[in-house]
């Protein structure tokens, strides 16, 4: 096997394809035979470790409008060739582009068995959506240095494809996919605690071990309806279940939420609840769940005519230690659930 | 728990009464319990009727 060349299949746009610009962006998956446009560069940074035997394109329109459709295309093509490695890109900050080389390349890793490796810039929104599942090295924001950037795609790429161990994000210098590993440190906390505030102190650069996760902005959407006329619903992450807990919501670190009907209760009956956050001292909120949950208060003003409508589920979970990645696949789907349930906002209580 | 909120990018945040019992304080008579928790919903169903271009605490004393 080792004395074999690796076969390599390129990914590219049809600019980087050399089929046109923007009037070909619709132009369907094909393939030709080697290396082609961009994918010059790779073969050249193979040099002797591999061979390009067939460059895949596809238009970033077709890629993007018809998104399922296009990856199971370039998938097959991709399959006939039968590399040992898929090189899409670098897509730099070509946004169509990123986001179907990192569809393609996931797509790749899942059903073909092969290693991947893209290339895009920073604020490619491919990097975002595509960073934890396929190795996505950065690039700068324009092909001007085509050759440097593709070099540090395949090195990574004939590591991957080598069954090589792979080591930290910036040592490659490929977006973290939000592993941890355990490694033996040179020095103990303290001392690297210490070393890092004097550099800090010193305006000398520095490199934190635990980033903070970057939290980006959402847009705002105001009711434009008035209150009298709007459905209200009641959210928490404070941890109120039924008693017995029946969606067996973690105590932290949460993955679940429960949906729990209110419909024709003007309040919550304390004996038919209980709460298994492990974050904060419950004994308040089991005495009375309208400490969490205003079903009181929010059903007078129904009754009232201040608000239109008070959402008849609520939903909940247990907010502590819970992962961001949890969080925002929790909050996406009861937003969809609300939004389909006609719900014009959203009151969440938070502990 | 404000600033937290604040800091992850929460658009409407009203204070409330506290991470033990937030629409409630067990310090209070039931009556006076109530209209507290009351007060906190009428500010944050206001909050939703109003403009915000980034995270904005409601109803700071």
């Amino acid at each position: 096997m080792a004395a074999e060349t690796l076969r390599v299949v390129c990914y590219l746009n049809q600019f980087f394809g050399q089929l046109g610009g923007e009037d070909k962006a619709g132009v369907g998956p094909q393939v030709v035979d080697g290396a082609i446009g961009a994918a010059r560069a790779v073969q050249q940074a193979l040099g002797d470790a591999g061979t390009v035997v067939a460059t895949v394109i596809c238009g970033d329109n077709y890629a993007a409008e018809q998104a399922e459709r296009a990856t199971t295309e370039l998938v097959a093509l991709v399959a006939a060739a039968r590399p040992d490695l898929l090189v899409a890109g670098p897509a730099f900050l070509a946004g169509r582009y990123g986001v179907a080389c990192g569809a393609l390349c996931a797509a790749a890793q899942a059903e073909l068995k092969i290693p991947t490796v893209t290339g895009m810039h920073a604020e490619n929104p491919g990097v975002e959506l595509y960073r934890r599942q396929v190795y996505v090295v950065q690039t700068g924001a324009e092909a001007t240095r085509m050759l440097p950037e593709v070099q540090r795609l395949v090195a990574l790429g004939l590591k991957l494809a080598r069954g090589e161990a792979i080591g930290a994000p910036a040592a490659h210098g490929y977006f973290a996919r939000g592993v941890t590993r355990n490694i033996v440190a040179g020095a103990n906390a303290a001392d690297r605690a210490v070393a890092m505030l004097l550099d800090k102190l010193a305006g000398r650069a520095f490199t934190t071990e635990v980033p903070r996760p970057a939290f980006p902005p959402v847009a705002a959407p105001r009711l434009v309806k008035t209150l009298a006329g709007a459905t209200i619903a009641l959210v928490t992450d404070g941890g109120l279940v039924p008693r017995g807990n029946p969606d067996g919501i973690e105590a932290l670190n949460a993955t679940r939420y429960g949906a729990y009907s209110i419909e024709g209760k003007s309040s919550l009956d304390a004996a038919q609840y209980d709460n298994p956050h492990r974050g904060y001292d419950t004994t308040w909120v089991k005495q009375d769940p309208h400490r969490l949950v205003p079903v009181d208060v929010a059903r007078e003003l129904e009754q009232s005519g201040a608000i239109g409508k008070l959402h008849e589920t609520i939903y909940s979970t247990v907010g502590v230690a819970t992962t961001l990645a949890q969080s925002a696949r929790m909050g996406r789907e009861i937003a969809e659930k609300l939004r389909a349930a006609g719900v014009d906002a959203v009151i969440l209580t938070s502990t | 728990m404000t600033p937290v909120a604040v800091m992850v990018g929460a658009n409407r945040i009203v204070s409330a009464a506290g991470i033990i019992h937030p629409l409630g304080s067990a310090d209070l008579s039931p009556e006076d319990e109530k209209a507290l928790r009351r007060r906190i919903v009428e500010q944050a169903l206001q909050a939703l009727r109003t403009e915000v271009a980034k995270p904005t605490v409601f109803g700071r004393e």
